[in-house]
């Protein structure tokens, strides 16, 4: 079991390398460097930045001296506005993470219900609707979700005020981010549950006596929760990614809505920290389910 | 249950018995046969297509899907406007066709048309550059399918041949080929998508007057992007059939029969390759469309003045609250597109996937 | 007071069909027979007979799709088919359990043996805690399962295939049923294995005193345990009588395909000698013999009439006319000789 463990961490510690050094390597094929501005900077500024960021050294070198600082909470300065990074991501993320984790829970939570209810009542009316339902859902991008929902809610019917400093209504962010992985935890958690459902162990529970609704409680869902874990990683990508617009949108100021201000700024240093940042959360959110679906299935092969 | 004993038998002569002594005469051939119906033999393609058919989501979508492929063909035939055209009549920009709302004229073409003469109507009204909607939906829609297909296209090929090497031969070259998959496939993709989007919009230059000049750049990163980051589960995908179908019995049946190496990849493992290959494929479609969209959102998508979905629905976020209706338009032709994609896709996948119980 | 009862369990004209996408499959069509306590029956028929569909319409454990449509099971005296599932769910495991073909499948591979043994006795019986664990581990003692406590603890894909279907047998038998159906219990075992299954369940049988229903396609299974065995084909029954009678004088041209086609070690130089054609389809049947497309020995007769049941012997029946064709022949020639 520990064996595992150890294997997992070390390959997520190493997909996280590989990311910063392309990262890195990469924002330096801009012609220039990243730190080149259309804008004209003061020979003061040029003089700052190459002390700071070591410019006049070699690459590789200067790679190791960005890993180091970064690791060590220095993230660079933003070309923007001149803040420090850690600073922007210190205040802004939480907003985000509060966002995302909401989303997530409402995505898998919701999504296992009404896929394993739709699994029950098979070719009923609930199954008829959830289907219909959760088919829309995922045609829809987020960001179009995210716009019409303004749209009509904010804008239109006014029921719910625009994010501001003082008023924040996560509802309809988390309702607009939430949308497709719900859509398609639905889907998985109907195919999974169906499946578990036709095994062979279910008609043994059947056949010892066991009551309907605990044979689909403990002997089917068991089953089918696995499938859905293994979806969490790539669903919590998705929410990450997905976030950048719908903070766009509702003009949240989370980290993603600033990091898609960076990309329109051509702010090299912040997109840079802020990639590096966002996939280390990604790689380790992949570690944790991995470590959970070992927990679920224990035929999982210690490899 | 009739206790007919046998031993009991009144005596009676045979002619005599309650029972027709010609019935006891041996039944011939073609009377045993009519006995026996069995379901008429299908080839596995057939069947598919027959359940395809039956499938009215799946029918439906191809309608919605061929409908939309004309009009965005035979459309700009008929529409006097061109994309990035700003609205002018008789040679003077028209300042007022701003913002028009579908089915309204400007000031200009109103008077335009009081003179006797004839002029389109704006069917999506226009954007704030006074240019007209409709052609800017229509030729986005074009952009958006042009990049879903393409980069689907790229996926296809590039993970077909990969996979099938990696798993054909197998051995040593396989485990390498499949390591460099797995480190890409760990990389989360839309951000190095992000990344080398913002990247190649510096770096790439054409050729000026060649096509790749009139795509542009960020079309052309875009397809770079999806072939460099998206074909490695198309790749895992081929390989893994490849390598289920070589341990498969049957095809050590068809060896042990006699059969050529050419012969078992031909009927054998194409055939069932075929089925997962394409379904994914039509699956990858929507896919690549939201990733350009998306891309097109966040302002990496492609150059202005060419529009798409994407971008047409990000510029339309400034003027929402007074013209909403540049929003919906873009939003219900992707979401349209999507869903009858993604219909499409589960309905080939009903059909065509021997794995899927019903 | 307890109904009075002729037999232990009482299949009567049972009738069960599938109701699918392409059709309503009559797997059952009319199967009858008694089984007495401690009893031996078996049932023997190809892949599509109706044979495992008959034991599920038993216990109603049948598919969402299949019904049973006609007929009646009578447990004691009570018809089980009316039973509501709350009684059902009583009978289930208590008064009859069953052993299926596959037990890596068959058992859940989320949780311990341990655990799947201890939900029987949890269901069925009152005792509690401590007692609970106690008699799972005697029922693995009793199934012959070594290191009883460790196993407990394991999980179904840590086990051999012969030791899982010993589990089963210990879970099946853990509450004392009064029949235990064996539905292929040794199909998906190794040739040594079987062997080992099949004595121990005559072991248990002569323990415990249980009535089984042994389910087979293996005819050399049903010789050894049996004492009554019933043939089926499309769903019905062909022919029923002890080992010894249809082994030795089967009336029915199935079961005489059947036992030319097992080869014969004094014949290796031979031809094998197998029953021509396929299976019949269940969606369409005909309305003669189900046999007949490939029997050899088919009449006019049996394309339009299903045969009777005639007795041939107080231990051997058989649905075929060819009896009724040699009974006239026989006629014929004792009318010739008077």
């Amino acid at each position: 079991m520990a064996r595992y463990i150890i294997k997992r961490v070390l390959l997520a510690l190493l997909t996280i390398l590989i990311i910063c050094a392309l990262t890195f390597f990469i924002m330096h094929a801009v012609p220039g460097g990243p730190f080149n501005r259309e804008k004209a900077l003061s020979a003061a500024t040029i003089e700052a930045l190459n002390q700071r960021y070591n410019l006049d050294k070699p690459l590789g070198e200067q790679f190791l001296i960005y890993m180091r600082e970064f690791f060590k909470g220095d993230l660079g300065v933003s070309l923007k506005n001149g803040r420090e990074i850690s600073a922007i991501i210190g205040e802004s993320f939480p907003i985000s993470a509060k966002l995302g984790l909401l989303a997530v829970a409402v995505a898998i939570f919701c999504g296992t219900v009404f896929g394993s209810l739709a699994a029950l009542t098979r070719n009923k009316l609930p199954d008829r609707i959830i289907v219909f339902f959760s088919t829309l859902s995922t045609a829809v991008p987020s960001f179009i979700l995210a716009t019409l929902l303004l749209l009509v809610f904010c804008i239109q019917l006014g029921w719910i005020k625009v994010w501001s400093a003082t008023s924040h209504s996560y509802l309809l962010p988390v309702i607009a981010l939430a949308a497709y992985p719900m859509a398609y935890t639905t889907r998985l958690a109907k195919t999974s549950m169906l499946d578990a459902l036709g095994q062979d162990y279910i008609r043994t529970a059947r056949a010892k006596g066991v009551a309907r609704w605990k044979v689909i409680f403990k002997h089917a869902l068991r089953n089918s929760l696995i499938p859905i874990i293994t979806y969490a990683g790539p669903e919590i990508a998705y929410i990450i990614t997905g976030s950048m617009v719908v903070e766009t949108v509702f003009t949240i100021g989370g980290l993603g809505s600033k990091f898609v201000s960076a990309i329109n700024n051509r702010d090299y240093t912040m997109i840079m920290a802020t990639t590096i940042f966002l996939a280390t959360l990604m790689v380790f959110a992949n570690l944790i389910c991995d470590l959970l679906y070992k927990a679920v299935d224990p035929r999982i092969q210690y490899d | 249950m009739a206790e007919y004993d046998v031993n009991k038998v009144p005596k009676k002569s045979p002619l005599s018995l309650q029972l027709n002594l010609r019935k006891f005469e041996p039944a011939t051939e073609e009377e045993k046969k009519q006995q026996d119906v069995m379901s008429k033999s299908t080839t596995f393609f057939r069947d598919g297509m027959k359940k395809l058919m039956k499938n009215p989501l799946a029918v439906a979508s191809m309608i919605v899907l061929v409908l939309i492929l004309l009009i965005i063909l035979l459309a700009p035939s008929f529409i006097p406007y061109k994309y990035a055209e700003i609205l002018s009549i008789n040679g003077r920009r028209d300042k007022g066709a701003k913002n028009l709302a579908p089915f309204t004229y400007s000031q200009m073409e109103q008077k335009y048309i009081a003179q006797g003469n004839y002029r389109f109507p704006h069917i999506f009204g226009t954007d704030e550059q006074c240019r007209d909607y409709f052609v800017r939906v229509i030729y986005g829609t074009r952009v958006s399918l042009f990049v879903g297909f393409f980069a689907s296209l790229i996926v296809l090929v590039i993970g077909l041949i990969y996979g099938s090497i990696s798993g054909y031969v197998g051995g040593r070259t396989d485990l390498i080929m499949m390591r460099i998959v797995d480190i890409i496939y760990s990389l989360p993709d839309m951000l190095m998508v992000i990344l080398l989007s913002v990247v190649l919009k510096e770096v790439l230059t054409f050729p000026s007057g060649s096509v790749l000049e009139k795509l542009g750049t960020n079309m052309v990163s875009l397809f770079i992007v999806f072939g460099v980051l998206y074909w490695v589960g198309m790749a895992r995908l081929v390989r893994g059939q490849i390598l289920t179908i070589k341990e498969n019995d049957y095809i050590l049946a068809a060896r042990a029969v006699g059969a050529s190496s050419g012969r078992i990849i031909r009927k054998h493992i194409l055939p069932n390759c075929l089925s997962v290959i394409i379904i994914s494929t039509a699956l990858q479609i929507p896919s690549a469309i939201f990733t350009e969209s998306y891309l097109s959102f966040v302002g990496l998508g492609v150059d202005a003045p060419m529009p798409s979905l994407g971008s047409l629905a990000n510029s339309a976020r400034e003027g929402l609250q007074s013209y909403p209706y540049k929003l919906v338009f873009p939003a219900i032709v992707i979401c349209l597109i999507v869903l009858s994609l993604n219909l499409l896709g589960d309905g080939l996948r009903d059909a065509f996937d021997p794995k899927l119980k019903r | 007071m307890e109904k009075e009862y002729e037999h232990l369990l009482s299949v009567q004209d049972l009738h069960t069909s599938f109701f699918t996408d392409n059709g309503e499959v009559q797997a059952v069509n009319g199967v009858s027979f008694n089984l007495d306590a401690g009893k031996v029956l078996g049932i023997v028929g190809e892949s599509g007979s109706g044979k495992s569909v008959t034991a599920y319409s038993i216990m109603r454990i049948l598919a969402d799709t299949g019904r049973v449509v006609g007929g009646s099971v009578l447990y004691k005296g009570d018809n089980i088919i009316e039973w509501s599932e709350k009684q059902m769910r009583g009978f289930r495991g208590k008064c009859c359990s069953i052993i299926f073909q596959d037990p890596m499948t068959s058992l859940n591979p989320v949780f311990t043996v341990g655990n799947q043994i201890e939900e029987a006795i949890r269901l069925h019986t009152d005792k509690k805690g401590a007692e609970i664990r106690a008699r799972a581990l005697e029922m693995l003692q009793l199934v012959g399962i070594n290191e009883p406590d460790k196993r407990l603890k394991q999980y179904p894909f840590e086990l051999s295939g012969g030791m899982r279907q010993r589990v089963m047998i210990a879970m099946a038998l853990a509450c004392e049923p009064d029949i235990l159906i064996a539905d292929e219990p040794t199909t998906a075992l190794d040739v040594t294995i079987q062997a080992q299954i099949l004595e121990l369940m005559q072991e248990l049988q002569r323990k415990l005193g249980m009535a089984i229903i042994m389910v087979t396609h293996d005819l050399g299974v049903i010789a050894e345990l049996c004492d009554e065995i019933i043939v089926m084909y499309g769903g019905r029954i062909c022919e029923r009588g002890t080992a010894d009678e249809i082994f030795y004088n089967p009336r029915h041209e199935y079961t005489k395909g059947l036992l030319r086609s097992i080869p014969d070690p004094a014949r290796m130089k031979d031809r094998l000698v197998p029953i021509s054609g396929t299976p019949i389809n269940m969606l369409n049947l005909p309305k003669g013999c189900a046999f007949c497309p490939r029997c050899d020995a088919a009449m006019k007769i049996c394309l339009e009439a299903v045969p009777e049941e005639l007795t041939i012997n107080e231990n051997h029946k058989a649905s075929c006319w060819c009896n009724v064709r040699d009974a006239a022949l026989k006629e014929k020639e004792a009318a010739g000789n008077e």
